[in-house]
């Protein structure tokens, strides 16, 4: 047993802890901030390495077995996703540092923003890393509750009522979420993921599928997965461009790794899921059609957002060791694209004061490394070669091709959305970097909360965009060592016996749990 | 930890399924008054289910205080206690954000998205400059100016009684809405 998979967890609370009580110095509490997140990548990575080269990493708390007590279980996906969503997390927050110092000032600044910001980060991390349901859900309260305080922090009339709707909505998904874990503690005594992995194989078909459905509605609420998907595109485009981007990288992804895992490890499918399939594509379309309509920069991406869901729940549709693999090489892929491009729109929209796409023009002309800031993340968005979307949309293409015929039908769906992603990225293009240079005003007062003009823009936010540009580029220049990453946890995933043994201990030579 | 009871409180069952069923009914509603008693109500059932799957009830769970057969379950009482810590604080939560409706718009209610009502209806961007994310096209199209802060002469025309999502609700919530509780409540950043 090891204590490493609880820092990642443990880090932040505390950081956001002596964060509050250092309230007065905002300096200190930005570095405290960034050294917290710095040192979770820095515990990610290793939990990355340990991970594959020795299987899950085990931390019982308190000293009590796994069945009993809470784990808390890194094997390759979850570590994975935990480095990708921190250093998209420590991007961020240097962006949002940079953000804030050039709206309000060295000094004067809430003392709330920081800690809220390592509250929702811990919630991330214990979410990738719990080892039984309820664990699970307190990290999804954890994470939502900072959320909600994050989105609701500038109050305005409009932003209050995104925040209701996107309260209300989480909130009545978490509440399914407790009814699914009632209803399975019903059934089989226990919440211990790798316990219950063996002891729901010997229920009824139909109580497992009843209980299987449950969870995909609880997620897929959270996921923003079509037709549970309303309430994102209208809530996330109201938050700060920072919480947005921390949002739209991370909080979706978790949901669907909590699919992810539950869905494999608790109902494995052997066959392709038509129903998955069905979702994913109405995911895909409806997202990018919806994304067509916009006019708002901001709800255009969110579309575009829910639409790229739907690619990774075609791999969880597939239910094979390569479409799983797909699946989360297209998450790591997904969690710092999105957020780079919202990044990006907030920088956009400072340079002309607007999130309209037909009152911007010509940004090409003024501001030419902002087009190259846009133009590859919407590329690799998109999935032109040789990004890393092109990368993880061919693996997910191949894993669907070789499934049976009705996966390959809907492989076709997806490249018909992804051609409509680069149409809407397209019209973006067109509108707002190209045609002549729209006027602009600048914001009167640029200290107040409301952003109603153009304002200046530090170059830190510029590098933390370009930080986020880079990993996505890398994600495409180290595709192989990282789908063999991939490829081995989707084996994983499919195998479930890896994870079992850590958790549980056991007969077979898994030296997981020393 | 006992095993799953063969048999249901036939009481209990009924009462988590009143709660659930006026929970979500609550939940539809428009205003954010009676959303907040749905979360609460809601609540209630899921922690209330959560002590009925625990089996029936037995003695105190502490070792060697009774025979190892007659514990009552003690996990789910466990995770009905915090999840009854997270509703409480949701619920303060979404009273406080009630509060800053009410004091920024007069009343509670659940507004419809303009953008989205424009982008149906297929009518033209809005024609003034809109403003960037956060009050985006609040001061867009004209048709939205009754969320604004106008004096509030009641809470019906906020139901926006103009079509779409707002039909058949309108009518339900025209009770009077006092003015502003004093001044509007603080908007933005705690400095």
């Amino acid at each position: 047993m090891s204590a490493l998979p609880a820092l990642p967890v443990l880090l932040p609370i505390l950081g956001a802890a002596s964060a509050v009580m250092i309230g007065r110095s905002v300096a200190v509490q930005r570095a405290v901030a960034v050294v917290t997140l710095a040192s979770v990548a820095a515990v990610a990575a290793v939990l990355v390495v340990i991970a594959d080269r020795r299987g899950p990493v085990v931390a019982a708390l308190g000293g009590w077995a796994p069945p009993v007590g809470i784990a808390l279980v890194a094997d390759r996906l979850s570590a994975l996703l935990l480095l990708v969503s921190t250093l998209v997390a420590l991007a961020v927050l240097v962006y949002a540092i940079s953000q804030r110092i050039a709206d309000f000032g060295r000094r004067i600044a809430s003392s709330s923003f920081y800690p809220v910001y390592l509250v929702l980060s811990a919630g991330v991390s214990l979410a990738y890393l719990s080892g039984d349901l309820f664990t699970l859900f307190v990290s999804f309260e954890l994470m939502l509750t900072a959320s909600y305080v994050l989105i609701s922090r500038r109050t305005n009339e409009r932003t209050i009522r995104a925040g209701m709707t996107y309260v209300t909505v989480s909130l009545l998904s978490s509440m399914l979420f407790l009814t699914a874990i009632a209803l399975v503690y019903a059934a089989t005594a226990t919440v211990n993921l790798a316990d219950l992995s063996e002891r729901l194989d010997t229920l009824r078909p139909g109580l497992r599928t009843v209980l299987a459905l449950m969870f995909v509605v609880v997620f897929g609420i959270k996921a923003a997965m079509v037709p549970l998907h309303f309430w994102l595109p209208d809530s996330y485009p109201n938050a700060p461009a920072p919480v947005t981007a921390l949002f739209a990288g991370l909080l979706t992804k978790v949901s669907f790794y909590a699919m992810l895992r539950t869905q494999t490890l608790l109902f494995p499918h052997d066959r392709p899921w038509s129903l998955m399939l069905w979702l994913a594509v109405a995911t895909m379309l409806v997202g990018a059609l919806g994304a067509l309509a916009q006019n708002d920069l901001n709800r255009l991406l969110s579309f575009l957002l829910v639409s790229h869901i739907g690619f990774m729940l075609y791999g969880l549709g597939v239910s094979d060791a390569r479409g799983l693999s797909g699946a989360t090489l297209y998450a790591v892929h997904h969690i710092t694209v999105l957020a780079t491009l919202f990044l990006v729109s907030g920088l956009i929209t400072r340079r002309t004061g607007t999130v309209a796409l037909d009152r911007m023009g010509g940004l090409a002309a003024t501001s030419p490394v902002l087009a190259v800031l846009f133009a590859i993340p919407a590329m690799t968005l998109a999935g032109l070669p040789p990004t890393a979307g092109f990368v993880a949309k061919l693996q997910l293409l191949q894993a669907g091709a070789v499934a049976g015929a009705g996966t390959t039908a809907v492989a076709a769906v997806v490249v018909v959305a992804s051609f409509l992603t680069l149409f809407a990225l397209a019209k973006v293009w067109v509108r707002a970097f190209w045609g002549r240079p729209a006027a602009t005003v600048e914001d009167p007062d640029p200290h107040d909360e409301l952003e109603v003009g153009t304002a200046r823009t530090p170059w830190p936010m510029y590098a933390a965009t370009a930080g986020l540009v880079v990993v996505s580029l890398a994600i495409a220049a180290f595709a192989g060592p990282l789908s063999g990453l991939t490829g081995r946890a989707g084996a994983d995933l499919v195998s479930r016996e890896a994870y079992r043994v850590a958790v549980l201990g056991g007969t077979a030579d898994g030296p997981g749990a020393p | 930890m006992s095993a799953t009871p063969p048999t249901v409180n036939l009481v209990m069952a009924v009462t988590v399924a009143g709660l659930f069923s006026v929970g979500f009914y609550l939940l539809l509603q428009r205003s954010l008054m009676r959303v907040l008693l749905g979360v609460v109500v809601l609540g209630h059932g899921t922690n209330l289910l959560l002590q009925l799957v625990g089996g029936p009830p037995g003695r105190a769970p502490v070792v060697g205080q009774a025979p190892a057969g007659s514990f009552a379950d003690p996990l789910p009482q466990a995770l009905a206690l915090t999840a009854v810590v997270i509703t409480f604080a949701l619920t303060t939560f979404l009273l406080a954000l009630g509060y800053r409706s009410f004091g920024l718009l007069g009343h509670d209610q659940v507004q419809d998205d303009v953008e989205d009502r424009r982008i149906g209806r297929g009518a033209a961007p809005a024609a003034p400059l809109p403003a960037s994310r956060g009050d985006g096209e609040d001061d867009g199209d004209g048709e939205d100016g009754d969320d604004a802060d106008d004096g509030d002469g009641g809470g019906a025309d906020h139901a926006r009684p103009d079509g779409g999502l707002a039909t058949g609700s309108s009518a339900r919530f025209r009770r009077g809405v006092p003015g502003r509780p004093g001044s509007p409540a603080p908007s933005g950043e705690e400095r």
